[in-house]
């Protein structure tokens, strides 16, 4: 307890480029960053893949090797091949290991809506585009934020870890500070950290619970709790 | 591949068994270690808390969201904040992974057993199985495919998580990315990943190889 009084009592630390504040900033800029990349790239994929059924097998593949994948060695691999020159040699990683669960989630989504209201919109008139949009997106739209939940997850968690090759953000507390034995900066990091991703894992909910019309809710509650939708951290 | 640097091969074959601590057949052995056991201790704890919130219904709302947030948060921080408690010992990590394998398996148990079809209890009861005897050699089973869906994405993600340990220097092969970092050098993070996904894919075929085993029923009503 004495540790989290001398890290959060101290005016140091809460002003400059090492300070909290902009360390904050910092994880929430790369988080959003790759999480935002990560999305651009997954939920369109995901949405394609499940509206006409073709690459079924990259989708299942990529998320079991995903899961697979050490995070950890993937940050080295890249620094060690790029360089540390920008932040793209850690960035890209991060984008990487984000992309899986937003598409495997994105296409169960989609592949699992109800196919007679999917006939049901064509017989309506709408068209490929149409139906997606209107129909086939607002019925995915739980597990498509589950998708981005776990991603978002796992992001927070991966840019922490990536402190260790030398990004910014809040594992530099703890990282630096196992590093010099500040115990005191370990334990406030590590404070820090928890409460971020509990705001984002929070964040979530509420969006969901905006979002998702309440139709929809109801009746794919049960579907949420599947083990084996959920990825690593 | 060449006399320059030492090629991959090599450099494996050199450092696999040097008789010093931190050999690549060592951190192996510890990686196993420390993804083995918190595989074991997450089913341990998710099967009765499990059984419990099928017992109790109420109780599975409050434990599903407790566990949801502990998956949430990230192994590193927990790690450091475990060290005041445990020290720099596997323990460390064990604990945390723990955890996460629970929140995995702790609804996999919920779901595999409520899909237990009702006429296939009311059936054990009336042969006279006693509540127990009926959960180990009627629902349990039933229930195997989901729990081991659940196991497969808990051995997984714990292998890869491990090496996340290397920041506190109990990592298993992590310790190789770690060590590639210190002095750059790149063959082994190469080894390291591949050995760690290597374990993950070896992990996940027994799983499936003991679930054909456990639930022999489900390859028979396949093949008729």
């Amino acid at each position: 307890m004495n540790w989290l009084i001398d890290f959060f009592a101290d005016p140091a630390r809460w002003s400059g480029p090492y300070g909290i504040p902009m360390r904050l900033l910092e994880h929430l800029e790369f988080s959003a960053l790759a999480l935002f990349l990560a999305a651009l790239i997954a939920v369109p994929l995901g949405l394609l893949i499940g509206h006409t059924g073709r690459g079924h097998l990259v989708v299942v593949v990529s998320a079991n090797l995903a899961r697979a994948i050490p995070t950890l060695g993937v940050l080295v691999l890249f620094v060690l091949l790029l360089g540390t020159a920008s932040i793209w040699p850690v960035i890209i990683p991060l984008v990487l290991l984000a992309v899986p669960p937003i598409l495997v989630n994105t296409f169960e989504g989609i592949r699992g809506v109800d196919p007679e209201l999917r006939d049901a919109a064509y017989g309506m008139g709408l068209r490929g585009g149409q139906v997606l949009g209107q129909v086939l997106v607002p019925v995915a739209l739980p597990l498509i934020l589950l998708g981005l939940r776990l991603s978002a997850i796992q992001v927070v968690a991966t840019t922490t870890v990536a402190a260790y090759t030398g990004l910014g953000g809040l594992g530099r507390f703890v990282i630096d500070g196992f590093a010099t034995q500040d115990y005191s900066s370990v334990f406030g990091g590590s404070v820090l950290i928890v409460l971020f991703a509990l705001v984002v894992q929070f964040g979530f909910t509420l969006v969901q619970r905006v979002t998702v019309s309440p139709g929809v809710s109801r009746r794919l509650k049960v579907r949420e709790q599947s083990p084996a939708r959920r990825g690593n951290n | 591949m060449g006399d320059g640097p030492p090629s991959l091969w090599e450099w494996t074959a050199r450092n696999w068994d040097t008789g010093r601590a931190g050999s690549i057949r060592d951190l192996l052995g510890d990686h196993l270690l420390m993804s083995l056991v918190p595989i074991v201790a997450g089913l341990a704890l998710a099967l009765p808390l499990g059984l419990a919130c099928i017992r109790w219904r109420w109780l599975y709302q409050p434990t599903a969201a407790l566990f949801n947030v502990l998956y949430a948060l990230p192994s590193l921080p927990l790690f450091m904040m475990l060290i005041s408690v445990t020290g720099l010992s596997p323990v460390t990590v064990i604990i945390p992974l723990t955890f996460y394998a629970a929140a995995v398996l702790i609804p996999a148990v919920v779901d595999g057993i409520r899909a237990v079809p009702e006429h296939v209890r009311q059936s054990a009861v009336a042969m006279g199985f006693t509540p127990l005897r009926r959960l180990i050699r009627v629902e349990l089973p039933i229930a195997a495919p989901v729990v081991i869906a659940g196991l497969r994405v808990v051995a997984v993600s714990s292998i890869s998580l491990v090496s996340v340990g290397a920041l506190i220097g109990q990592g298993g092969l992590g310790m190789l990315f770690t060590r590639a970092y210190q002095n750059p050098f790149l063959p082994p993070v190469i080894v390291g990943i591949a050995l760690i996904v290597l374990l993950a894919l070896v992990a996940d075929g027994l799983l499936v190889l003991a679930q054909r085993l456990l639930t022999p029923w489900e390859r028979a009503r396949r093949t008729t």
